[in-house]
């Protein structure tokens, strides 16, 4: 029968994909995407649990999930026109000023 | 059975466009594969019985993060990316090495406690009505509700600031 | 038992007598050191008010009806669990006598000294230093306890190293300083040990254990009736301690430093070489007396140290040129007496003859210091005839030799007198050797006498020192005269002995043996000093090298501890301390930095990755559990 542990067995494929894909990808949209990915991983987590647990905070916090997400890619998206924009690149290994 | 058959079906459909959004050179194919898992996912949530939240994925993410998300690679108008193979101890091999890790340990911890768990469809249900979440959201979690709507308000104002910025700006560069 | 509770009027005046040097030495250094007159007002004014107040406790003493008073006040200075220090002044007979002494002769030298040093250009320094000694030395005289007096200890050895060092652009000096300051380190470290260990041995717990005169008094006899200390553990202690005095009081073998000391000015050398420092360490002795008494081994190593650095230095001092050696030798050989005194078992005597000893041999050095002010000379050789230039300098210098030589009448007699009747009481040796000794002294201080004082001039052009010079040396001869009739050893609490005939008459004959001696050799040139050289070459260059111990010292420290120890510990800073230690994690930290800065690519994926990595090793120690 279909358990908690299959939807979280899905949520944990979903997560370590989502970081393989920030790990290695070069270009920030994909970086971008793959956060998106590891989003909905926490999410699926979010919901089952809800499920199980017969708890609507789950539900809830999916609800703040998403609403930050759309931000997150607001921000995220405008900084990555600005990037483009100025140092005309979305490679994020040419973007190292982080080392200062 | 016929639900388990479904969840195996779309978990393996669902897998694969992640695999997809992952590993595709052109990012409007990546973009379109994470249509598909937001599509899987609300699947995932309609069998859950979180109804509501099925309805905003769809909408918010499927429909309005994701058309972002379009917009901007058509803007930018991206070429593809060349994909190295990873070599070993690199970076990328590193990373695929510690994301497969992270995977194996989440399975474990779930998978320790599979024997004793009851099966979900005899759980008792959440009353996950709009009703219910909306009088939870306006009661019990007003004031996150309330901050959400600031945090949006600067999202908002920080993507125009940023967006509006021209090239004669030259922060960024050295 | 004595009363130990001070009246707030005495405690005053004893913390005032304490503190007053200090205070000026303090002022001296802060406001005087670019005005000559105010540094040494100061420094006079600090030292009177000293021996003022010295004087007046002295008149409160004189009331008591008993003379075993001890007064104490003390503070605490420094107080951890189990230990406590304080710093305080102690009252009683012996540091009474002893502050007089000491407040008393430098009021006298400090005087002297406004003259004595009117030409140097580092004047303010110089009585700044003076001041602070004197303070020193007062801490060590009236200390009530162990510490503060090794605090005292110290303090007067800086000082002396400061004023030995005090022309310090003379390479000669410089040195003196340098060997002073480190024969006395030797000493001070069996000193401290001893210290320390006489700490270990006050009480079977740490609580109990203390430092402080009295209590260490009333508890040690108990403990070691009870058997609680093993008698071979006391002699180690008395032995250990009794290192301080060797070194201070420079006692053969560590008395090398005291005839280098002469570097120093005249009257640092009256007041620190022969009045008051060098005899802190007879002070010690005679106020743990009871302390070393217990244990007959060491009183007798005392004895012993004492006769031979007697007898040895006076034989020094005969073969020496240098007038203010002379004296130097002299100093030595009288601080034998004292220590011997102390080591057959009487510290009245010693201390007798260390307050007789300090007006004659101050009245010496003075004498000297007006003579090298005088004629800018101090080789006994190049002087003549002083006696018709400068006749106030001569008159003292002769009273202050007769003293010395003890003639009756005079103070030195008296004392002396004392020694060599405890020493015919108790060991026959060192009786013998002791009136060697006093015919030994009157030969080479008539030797001085006869060359520099009398004879013919050489042509140097003496003139008489002023008043203020010749002040304190008159009333320094009156001293040397009449200190055998102050009832010294009634105060410290022992009727005048009856006087023993026949030791007089011995003594007396060895330093008229002496004194005529001299007179035929270099007064009356009976016999040709010359002649009497070559006929005694060997005996006279094996003193002139005097017994090789400086060469010893000199070989042991160039071909053994420069060349083995200094060696390895030059090579160990090297190789190990700076090489591998400093250098060593210089070069750590810059590689670490190196490889961590590999880590700092500056991107982002990198950080996420760490992160991850961070993340996964958490993760696994919490599912391991």
């Amino acid at each position: 029968m279909l358990t908690l542990t299959h939807y979280l067995i899905v949520s944990a494929a979903l997560f370590a994909m989502g970081i393989a894909g920030i790990l290695i990808r070069r270009n920030i949209l994909m970086i971008l995407l793959a956060i998106e990915l590891m989003f909905n991983a926490a999410n699926l987590a979010f919901i089952a649990y809800a499920r199980a647990w017969a708890d609507l905070g789950g539900q809830i916090a999916v609800f703040f999930v998403i609403t930050v997400a759309a931000a997150e890619v607001t921000v995220g998206l405008a900084i990555a026109i600005l990037l483009s924009r100025q140092l005309n690149t979305l490679n994020a290994d040419e973007v190292s000023r982080l080392k200062g | 059975m016929g639900e388990l058959l479904l969840f195996y079906l779309i978990a393996a459909l669902m897998v694969a466009a992640a695999l997809s959004v992952v590993g595709s050179r052109l990012p409007i194919y990546s973009v379109l594969s994470l249509l598909v898992v937001m599509g899987c996912q609300a699947v995932f949530f309609v069998m859950l019985h979180a109804y509501f939240v099925a309805a905003i994925q769809l909408l918010l993410y499927a429909g309005a993060v994701l058309v972002l998300f379009l917009f901007v690679i058509m803007l930018l108008q991206l070429s593809p990316e060349a994909v190295a193979y990873p070599r070993l101890l690199s970076r990328p091999a590193i990373g695929i090495t510690a994301a497969f890790g992270l995977f194996l340990i989440l399975r474990t911890v779930f998978f320790r406690s599979l024997a004793q768990e009851p099966p979900l469809a005899d759980l008792s249900r959440p009353h996950s009505t709009v009703e219910a979440i909306a009088h939870a959201l306006m009661t019990k979690y007003l004031l996150p509700f309330e901050l959400t709507s600031l945090l949006i308000l600067a999202a908002l104002i920080g993507a125009v600031t940023l967006a509006k910025q021209q090239a004669s700006d030259s922060r960024l560069k050295r | 038992m004595p009363d130990i509770h001070l009246s707030p009027f005495i405690s005053c005046l004893s913390w005032t007598l304490l503190l007053a040097p200090l205070i000026a030495a303090s002022a001296i250094w802060l406001f005087g050191i670019h005005r000559r007159r105010l540094a040494a007002n100061l420094a006079l004014t600090g030292m009177v008010t000293s021996f003022g107040c010295a004087l007046w406790v002295f008149d409160q003493a004189l009331r008591q009806h008993s003379h075993a008073f001890a007064w104490e006040s003390s503070v605490e200075w420094l107080s951890v669990p189990g230990f406590t220090v304080s710093f305080g002044v102690l009252l009683d007979p012996l540091s009474l006598l002893m502050t007089l002494i000491v407040t008393g002769v430098g009021s006298l030298i400090f005087l002297y000294s406004t003259a004595y040093m009117k030409a140097d250009a580092a004047f303010s320094r110089y009585f700044g230093v003076l001041s602070l000694f004197a303070f020193s030395m007062l801490t060590i005289v009236l200390s009530p306890n162990w510490i503060q007096l090794f605090i005292g200890w110290e303090l007067v050895g800086f000082c002396s190293y400061l004023l030995i060092g005090h022309w310090y652009a003379k390479p000669s000096a410089a040195e003196a300083g340098k060997k002073a300051f480190m024969v006395n380190r030797v000493a001070d470290c069996g000193f401290l040990l001893g210290i320390l260990a006489l700490w270990g041995i006050s009480g079977s717990a740490a609580s109990e254990r203390t430092l402080h005169f009295h209590s260490l008094q009333a508890r040690l006899p108990d403990l070691i009736a009870s058997g609680a200390i093993p008698s071979s553990l006391l002699t180690l202690v008395g032995l250990l301690l009794f290192c301080g005095p060797i070194g201070k009081s420079a006692q053969f073998p560590l008395h090398v430093w005291l005839p280098d000391a002469m570097e120093g000015p005249t009257p640092v050398s009256a007041l620190i070489h022969a009045a008051t420092m060098v005899a802190a360490g007879v002070y010690l002795l005679c106020r743990s007396f009871w302390l070393f008494a217990m244990s007959p081994v060491t009183l007798s190593t005392i004895a012993w140290v004492g006769g031979l650095s007697a007898i040895l230095s006076a034989l020094l001092a005969v073969v020496e040129q240098d007038l203010k050696r002379i004296l130097a030798y002299s100093t030595l050989s009288q601080l034998g007496y004292m220590v011997m005194a102390v080591g057959l078992g009487s510290p009245i005597a010693g201390m007798y003859h260390l307050s007789t000893h300090a007006f004659f041999k101050a009245l010496l050095f003075l004498a000297a210091g007006s003579v090298i002010h005088g004629t800018h000379q101090q080789d006994i050789r190049k002087l003549g005839a002083l006696r018709r230039s400068m006749p106030w300098t001569s008159g003292s210098f002769a009273i202050g030799s007769l003293a010395l030589c003890g003639i009756p009448g005079l103070s030195g007699f008296f004392s002396k007198d004392a020694i060599l009747v405890l020493a015919h009481e108790r060991n026959a040796i060192l009786y013998w050797l002791a009136v060697s000794t006093a015919g030994l002294t009157a030969f080479y201080i008539g030797r001085a006498w006869f060359v520099a004082f009398t004879g013919t001039s050489h042509g140097t052009h003496a003139h008489e020192s002023p008043p203020i010079m010749t002040g304190p040396l008159s009333i320094l001869a009156v001293l040397s005269i009449v200190g055998g009739y102050l009832g010294i050893p009634h105060f410290l609490g022992h009727p005048n002995e009856t006087i023993h005939w026949q030791v007089v008459f011995t003594s007396i004959s060895a330093a008229g043996i002496g004194l005529a001696l001299s007179w035929l050799i270099y007064g009356r040139h009976w016999l040709s000093a010359q002649k009497l050289v070559l006929a005694l070459a060997v005996p006279y260059s094996f003193l002139q090298r005097r017994y090789g111990i400086d060469e010893f010292y000199n070989a042991y420290v160039t071909h053994i501890q420069q060349r083995f120890i200094a060696g390895f510990c030059a090579w160990f800073e090297r190789a190990c301390i700076i090489r591998i230690g400093v250098n060593g994690i210089a070069w750590t930290t810059y590689y670490a930095s190196w490889l961590i800065r590999l880590w700092q690519t500056g991107k982002v994926q990198t950080y996420a990755l760490t992160f991850l990595i961070g993340v996964l090793g958490l993760i696994f120690h919490l599912i391991r559990q």
